[in-house]
């Protein structure tokens, strides 16, 4: 495979430059070799540029305008409402700035208990499926089925299980076990944030126990030979070896599963469609129904900069507190 | 060594209460799809009263579900080829040499993923509603725009995650190919793009899942003609009847499709994750 021929599209040969290769004599032109990974880069630049930093820098404005449908068609046009849209969205006396607060520490409080079971169920799957036993191939690829089943038709068929007539929830809590004296309601009401927490772990555990056994195929098999040697029981070792080793992989993953749960749009939307209810509001399914349905632009991109603040905010905690002690990387 | 009682306990106890709780949505989006309206609207029962296999057909005439599937394809596949081919050049540049800006072009990529997509999902809309005023292109509502609008999410994933496949392929393969006299290009699609397979599948994979799933733009970006599988099913609901055993088999025939295609291609996500993102 290394005995290609010359390159047909004439280019010189540019020499790597990989930090401390200082192999052979060859010395590429200057200007060549800095610019080649710019023109790699150019395409994804571009689009970079298109669909990521100007819709931010247009939300940023638009989250200081007035922007109605009366605007839509030349929001540049809009009035200019400096930073009545902020004061609208977290005024906590005004019934929006009263529900936004509420559906953000909903959203909060959903993560928080999600991220965890997911990390747990996760976790405890890998951990029992890191030794091979009869069937574990099998597990494996049934638990990754949530995880690869599209949302909407995961979803779907757990409103449809949610269901108060015809669900198979109520069929057997009410029904079969007789644990509850009506049918309840599962997707209004406060159940909804229970249907919703179970309906989000089951979706986004696979993704925890994916991570967390690709972590584990990194801990080196030694440390649990010297830990069997040295008389540790398989809890012991799981609990003196396995948990440790898992701590950088944990980092990463609690942070990834924190920013899909609290952004999470797909799984509420489909289970209870444009308006959530109260107690399962999440603050995306609240942003775009503040968008969409009452077309006040203006406000909902000022709950989008503020949402975009402490996701910043919370990602920069992070990592100041996790890459203590790690070394820095790259250049 | 032998795992004591307790550990093979606990192991099948929890493995078994999992096995249902992912099972359950599986075993109802199956066994209704095969039953009778009346046994869906009705009280659920466990077994079907009289299997049927009539939803499989008339999924196709409630809806046009054969136009959303091709709407989903082509928008899910344009968005994964587009992400992976772009990633492909700017995590080799990235992986493989250094530059002025490095350090802020993937500290900025990664932060992207942090970001709602409701935070794109407005702007984009004004972008898209705008060019269609001045210049007559109708990104909104085309299955371009959908398209363009499914990179917000895949784009930063599949560099971020290239970059990490790259680095785990050994640069004294390109450094050679480089010394043969290859140019940089060649060496990057003979020797690295071949060695980061596993890990490219994975990543593409991942993209069209993604894409494939999506409903909010879909949602908001798409008109009657561009509609997506993601909105295209909540046309079984009408006024008076929900078919809920139309829903489970549009939803199943939707869903096998990527269901294999990510068993059977797992081994390289599991693979390409330990080699990538986990180091």
């Amino acid at each position: 495979m290394n005995t290609t021929a010359v390159p047909a599209t004439g280019e010189p040969a540019v020499g790597k430059n990989s930090p401390g290769a200082a192999r052979g004599p060859r010395r590429p032109g200057r200007t060549r070799r800095t610019a080649l990974p710019y023109l790699l880069l150019l395409p994804a630049l571009l689009l970079e540029i298109l669909i990521h930093l100007l819709p931010i820098v247009i939300g940023v404005a638009m989250s200081f305008k007035e922007l109605t449908q009366f605007y839509l068609r030349d929001w540049g046009a809009a009035p200019w409402r400096g930073l009545d849209n902020f004061r609208f969205a977290v005024d906590f006396d005004t019934p929006a700035g009263e529900s936004l607060l509420r559906s953000f520490t909903t959203t909060c409080l959903f993560t928080v208990l999600s991220v965890g079971l997911c990390w747990l169920l996760g976790t405890a799957a890998a951990v029992f499926m890191q030794e091979t036993f009869r069937g574990r191939g099998f597990l494996r690829a049934l638990f990754l089925v949530p995880y690869a089943l599209p949302v909407y038709a995961a979803v779907i068929t757990w409103s449809f299980m949610f269901q108060r007539d015809n669900g198979l929830i109520n069929h057997v809590l009410h029904d079969q076990l007789g644990l509850t004296d009506s049918p309840s309601f599962w997707l209004i009401g406060d159940n909804s944030f229970w249907a919703l927490l179970i309906v989000s772990v089951w979706k986004g555990w696979p993704f925890a126990f994916l991570i967390v056994m690709a972590g584990l195929q990194n801990i080196p098999k030694e440390l649990y030979e010297a830990g069997a040697l040295d008389g540790a029981g398989v809890w012991q070792q799981i609990r003196k070896i396995t948990l440790p080793s898992l701590r950088s992989v944990n980092q990463v993953l609690v942070l990834v599963l924190f920013l899909w749960t609290f952004n999470d749009f797909n799984t509420p939307f489909v289970l209870f469609g444009k308006s959530a209810p109260e107690a399962a509001d999440l603050i995306s399914i609240h942003i775009y129904q503040s968008s969409f349905a009452t077309w006040n632009f203006g406000a909902g991109a000022a709950m989008s900069v503020l949402l975009l603040l402490f996701l910043l905010l919370v990602t920069g905690v992070h990592l100041f507190f996790t890459s203590r002690g790690r070394k820095a990387t790259d250049a | 060594m032998a795992a004591p009682r307790s550990f093979v306990w606990s192991r099948r106890i929890f493995l078994t209460l999992l096995t249902g709780f992912v099972l359950l949505p599986v075993y109802v989006m199956v066994s209704s799809s095969l039953k009778p309206l009346e046994d869906v609207s009705s009280e659920f029962r466990w077994m079907p009263s009289g299997l049927t296999i009539r939803p499989y057909f008339d999924i196709w005439e409630t809806v046009p579900l054969a136009k959303y599937f091709v709407n989903s394809l082509v928008v899910a596949g344009a968005a994964t080829v587009c992400s992976v081919v772009i990633a492909i050049f700017a995590a080799y540049a990235v992986s493989r040499y250094r530059f002025r800006g490095k350090r802020l072009f993937t500290v900025s990529v990664l932060s992207t993923q942090m970001f709602p997509g409701i935070l794109f999902l407005l702007p984009l809309f004004l972008i898209f509603v705008n060019i269609g005023n001045t210049t007559g292109v109708a990104l909104f509502g085309s299955r371009g725009g959908l398209i363009l609008t499914y990179l917000t999410f895949s784009l930063p994933f599949s560099i971020w995650m290239l970059i990490g496949y790259f680095d785990s392929v050994p640069r004294e393969l390109d450094e050679a190919a480089l010394v043969d006299g290859c140019g940089p290009l060649k060496a990057l699609f003979r020797v690295v793009v071949p060695a980061a397979i596993p890990g490219i599948v994975a990543v593409a994979v991942y993209a069209f899942m993604t894409a494939w799933g999506e409903v909010l733009f879909a949602s908001v970006m798409t008109n009657d003609t561009t509609r997506t599988l993601a909105v295209g099913l909540q046309g079984y609901s009408t006024q008076n009847d929900v078919y809920w055993n139309q829903i489970m088999a549009a939803s199943l025939v939707v869903s096998v499709p990527v269901v294999a295609g990510f068993l059977l291609l797992q081994r390289y996500l599991v693979t390409g994750l330990t080699a990538g993102s986990v180091k």
